[in-house]
């Protein structure tokens, strides 16, 4: 459904994505692994159109989104749920899920969204009127997500949504996207714990340097010598 | 000082603050979205005036559209320096933009110079604002008695809009983050111009209350009451509106009272005073939001 072809990213002076080639097919949790500043977020930025003149080709279920705004590749169906979870701080929990539906007009689909959010996340339910900047880490990154599901994307993008957060809550949060998975949202996932999204990912890619420098199941990957010596610490 | 004077007094510093009330709004929710100190909003109150001069004497269009005409027209100014002078600085350091205010608020001046002459015009007078009451034993003209209920519906629909609509939870989340909101599909132009048209609305309803009772205008005639109301704005707490109109009522009340006490020539030193010791002690202001901390 997402197809990129020969993504290039310049900031300033430094060349960050030097020929991305890269696909997510229909139903799957894909996952963009690699070390800092390999370029997995500036990926999901130009995806989003929030960098400035990307060159190369962007598809998406048959639409080129290379020229397009943020805004109408929101409409398309992609969102991007951001690194550092970035929720509202001055917003209760309920108005950031409401700017998560901001394009959208169905209020009777937006409420069953929200119902769906709160069933996912039983904890945003018990603090609607709070406002998202007391969130702890957790509930704070369990609200970017579920305002990014408000959206109702096609393709849900997560950058780094395990940063930073205690480990059980880290496996509520896998398990979550799981469960995003099975209700039919793509998901493309970027991850430093690599371990945990290979582990539930059904195709992964591995970033350097600005180049993707390999690909395959996340089960092969996780058996791969090399990715376990670079990225699972073994 | 015996209580009708008193009373009078009163009527007269809420007055002068509810004006200032209205013109620091626009400060204050434009530096709430843009980190922007507006410094030709001033200048663009000054222009509601000549617009008004405009409407009402040379195209004699009745006093209550003319009203509108002012309003629309500040409006489209407002909405057209921003496009011109400020957006195209959108990723620029937070100086160049200033600059360009301070810029725009130059080229206001000096244009109405040119225009409109140096000298003061006579300022329209709208019969029915000008009316005298009587309340108990104050005697006021009925701009005096209706400018603080004008701010404080105006600042009530304001919070509301701001509180209970998309429109207005979208500008909270612009003021915060201009990337995530653009995550949302959020336009960020549209919204900054939303901004910019509630300031300047407010501005020339300011203008028309400020002006009404006094003669003339003149080309400079917005930078003092711009920078008593940026005072305000700073006083409140900058980005604070409620904080803002606390400031245009407490720097109004003091100046009447300054002068009524005969110290008419210190009324501006006091508010620059007031400045400097807000930024000494206590630089976020009576309602400044506070840093917040990076979870």
């Amino acid at each position: 459904m997402l197809k990129i072809e020969n993504l290039h990213v310049y900031y300033g002076g430094i060349h960050a994505l030097r020929g991305i080639n890269m696909e997510v097919a229909d139903g799957q949790i894909i996952s963009l692994i690699g070390a800092n500043g390999a370029g997995k977020s500036t990926t999901l930025k130009a995806i989003m159109s929030l960098v400035a003149k990307p060159s190369g080709y962007i598809e998406f279920n048959g639409v080129d989104l290379s020229k397009m705004q943020t805004r109408d590749i929101v409409k398309q169906g992609i969102v991007l749920c951001p690194e550092g979870r970035r929720v509202f701080p001055d917003l209760t929990v309920e108005e950031n899920l409401t700017m998560g539906a901001y394009l959208r007009k169905d209020k009777d689909e937006i409420r069953k969204d929200r119902e769906w959010v709160y069933e996912l996340f039983p904890r945003m339910r018990e603090r609607t009127w709070q406002l998202a900047g007391t969130l702890s880490g957790g509930e704070q990154q369990m609200l970017a997500v579920g305002r990014a599901l408000m959206a109702r994307p096609k393709l849900l993008m997560l950058d780094e949504p395990s940063l930073g957060l205690a480990p059980l809550i880290i496996k509520d949060i896998f398990a979550i996207i799981k469960e995003i998975n099975n209700a039919g949202v793509n998901v493309l996932l970027i991850e430093q714990n690599a371990k945990a999204a290979l582990e539930i990912s059904h195709f992964a890619y591995v970033m350097e340097t600005g180049l993707i420098t390999m690909s395959g199941s996340g089960r092969e990957l996780l058996k791969d010598d090399r990715v376990r010596s670079a990225y699972l610490g073994e | 000082m015996d209580f009708t004077t008193f009373l009078s007094y009163c009527l007269a510093g809420i007055s002068i603050g509810g004006i200032y009330a209205l013109i620091a709004i626009g400060y204050t929710m434009v530096y709430g979205i843009l980190r922007l100190i507006n410094f030709a909003h001033g200048d663009i109150f000054m222009m509601a005036a000549y617009f008004m001069i405009f409407a009402m004497v040379d195209f004699m269009i009745p006093w209550y559209l003319s009203i509108a005409v002012v309003v629309l027209s500040t409006v489209v100014l407002g909405v057209v320096i921003e496009k011109v002078a400020y957006k195209p600085l959108r990723s620029a350091p937070r100086m160049s933009i200033m600059i360009s205010a301070i810029g725009v608020s130059y080229f206001l001046q000096n244009v109405a110079t040119y225009l409109f002459s140096a000298l003061p015009k006579s300022y329209p007078s709208i019969p029915l604002l000008n009316k005298k009451i009587v309340l108990g034993d104050v005697s006021t003209s009925l701009v005096t008695f209706i400018t603080p209920i004008i701010t404080v519906l105006a600042v009530i629909l304001l919070m509301m809009l701001i509180k209970h609509t998309k429109v207005g939870m979208a500008m909270r989340a612009v003021s915060k983050d201009f990337e995530t909101a653009q995550l949302m599909g959020i336009k960020i132009n549209n919204i900054i111009s939303v901004t910019f048209i509630i300031g300047c609305s407010l501005a020339a309803v300011g203008s028309i209350l400020y002006f009404t009772p006094r003669p003339s205008v003149f080309p400079l005639a917005g930078s003092l009451p711009g920078l008593k109301c940026f005072i305000a704005a700073v006083f409140g707490g900058i980005g604070s509106i409620p904080g803002a109109v606390v400031g245009g009522f407490i720097i109004g009340l003091s100046e009447t009272f300054i002068k009524a006490a005969g110290y008419s020539e210190f009324s501006d030193v006091f508010t620059f005073v007031l400045l400097v010791a807000v930024l000494m002690f206590r630089p976020t202001g009576l309602f400044g939001e506070k840093i917040a901390e990076k979870v």
